[in-house]
């Protein structure tokens, strides 16, 4: 392979990983690592230190949309910060320690579980005033309100388990540090469950707060030196393309037949993963 | 006057104040909130569109690289020759290597978060807000590690 096909491949592969990833909500992190090292037998490291510069581009992206728009919780954000970047340095340096074999493993795993999540039935949205009183989440102000597009008025909401919340952060920057992901797929049921934010205030905020997890764990596999630009540079401009088509493709494709097939085939890949991990 | 009533006078005016200190505060944070906005918008496209530079120097430089199928190795396996100290970084900018380039604008996308928190420090001491002056400062001597840790992990 030329070094010209090897750009243009991985770049198709980032636009469709990107496409994917936005049309199934989940981010192309997950989609873009074993496409890479399935795909393209490139390391799996390397892989990883693209797909986490990815991740900003993305998230950022994303993030400055729901931040105009009023959804995103930006002291909640900022809260659970403290949690995510120490989560995502120490995943990032666990990296670093542990054998690739079971990074495969891991991210087998994480994958599979991730494709799943996005099935399991949201709980409904509980009456606002029953939220459990939360001291720190009173004295931090974390309780705000946004406009709902589809009940059209503001919804007031408390915030709650503010402790806990940044606890699974904390496991969240782990995962994503380790393998290059954005890890949303734990982020938002954590806020959504634990913090009863509601769910797009969860969405908007989780995507606000996976620039800066994936900035703390970026630094440390720039310095260790597992991003090659020949790797992320494509894979960068690739995803970020693929997940702008995605956005505009989402209003026209809401088929739950298509879902369950991308679900498949991740469910798939993600054995793929583990099985080349276990071999 | 009972003070019942003198309550009753006085909790309109109150209010008021209070409603007229609240539209203030919501109004510094909405600017706030457009102002990061816009930060990460032009930061992630400022460094694509740097990476996107790079990309197109190198294949100019190595017109090799659009035929020969033996320089892909030395590009992406383990090992591989790129610059990963910000010293390097800048001796290869000097050379106006491709990949100096694209390694600039990955930066530039890894410091557009980075930016936003250093921002948003600024934005709350702006808005008197101590406890969350300390949480945000927090956020941002954690990133600041992340490349020092990286160097000792490796």
């Amino acid at each position: 392979m030329t070094p010209l096909l090897f750009t243009v491949l991985v770049f198709a592969i980032s636009v469709s990983a990107g496409l994917l990833g936005s049309l199934l909500g989940l981010g192309g992190g997950i989609i873009v690592v074993p496409a890479l090292t399935l795909l393209l037998h490139i390391d799996i490291r390397f892989a990883i230190g693209a797909s986490i510069v990815s991740v900003i581009a993305t998230s950022s992206g994303a993030a400055a949309a729901y931040v105009r728009d009023g959804m995103t919780n930006l002291r909640v954000a900022m809260f659970l910060e403290m949690g995510t970047t120490a989560g995502a340095l120490s995943g990032a340096y666990l990296a670093g320690v542990i054998p690739v074999r079971s990074l495969y493993v891991i991210f087998g795993v994480v994958m599979g579980y991730s494709a799943l999540a996005m099935f399991r039935k949201r709980h409904a949205e509980l009456a606002l005033a029953m939220v459990p009183a939360d001291g720190l989440a009173d004295r931090l102000a974390l309780h705000s309100s946004y406009v709902d597009e589809a009940a059209g008025r503001e919804i007031e909401y408390q915030v709650t388990g503010s402790r806990i919340g940044i606890g699974l952060m904390y496991v969240a920057g782990v995962v994503s540090g380790l393998l290059g992901i954005g890890s949303g797929a734990l982020k938002v049921p954590a806020m959504d469950l634990a913090m009863r934010l509601p769910i797009k205030v969860s969405t908007a905020t989780s995507n606000f707060m996976i620039g800066v997890t994936a900035a703390a764990s970026a630094g440390v596999y720039f310095a260790r030196g597992q991003v090659d630009p020949f790797v992320a540079g494509p894979v960068a401009m690739g995803v970020l393309t693929g997940a702008l088509g995605g956005s505009k493709l989402l209003g026209r494709l809401q088929s739950s037949l298509i879902r369950k097939v991308f679900v498949a085939v991740l469910l798939w890949v993600s054995l793929e993963m583990l099985l080349k991990g276990v071999r | 006057m009972s003070p019942e009533m003198s309550r009753e006078i006085a909790a309109p005016a109150d209010a008021r104040a209070m409603a007229a200190a609240g539209a203030d505060q919501d109004e510094k944070v909405r600017r706030v909130e457009l102002a990061i906005s816009s930060l990460l918008r032009i930061g992630v496209l400022t460094s694509l569109l740097v990476v996107l530079a790079g990309t197109v120097v190198t294949f100019v430089h190595h017109p090799r690289y659009l035929s020969n199928r033996r320089d892909l190795g030395p590009l992406t396996k383990p090992g591989a020759e790129f610059p990963h100290t910000l010293g390097s970084l800048v001796q290869g900018l000097q050379h106006g290597q491709g990949r100096a380039i694209v390694m600039a604008g990955l930066l530039l996308l890894i410091a557009t978060p980075v930016m936003r928190v250093a921002f948003s420090v600024l934005a709350f001491v702006y808005q008197h807000d101590r406890v969350f002056v300390v949480i945000t400062s927090i956020v941002l001597t954690l990133l600041l590690v992340s490349f020092v840790l990286g160097r000792g992990g490796g």
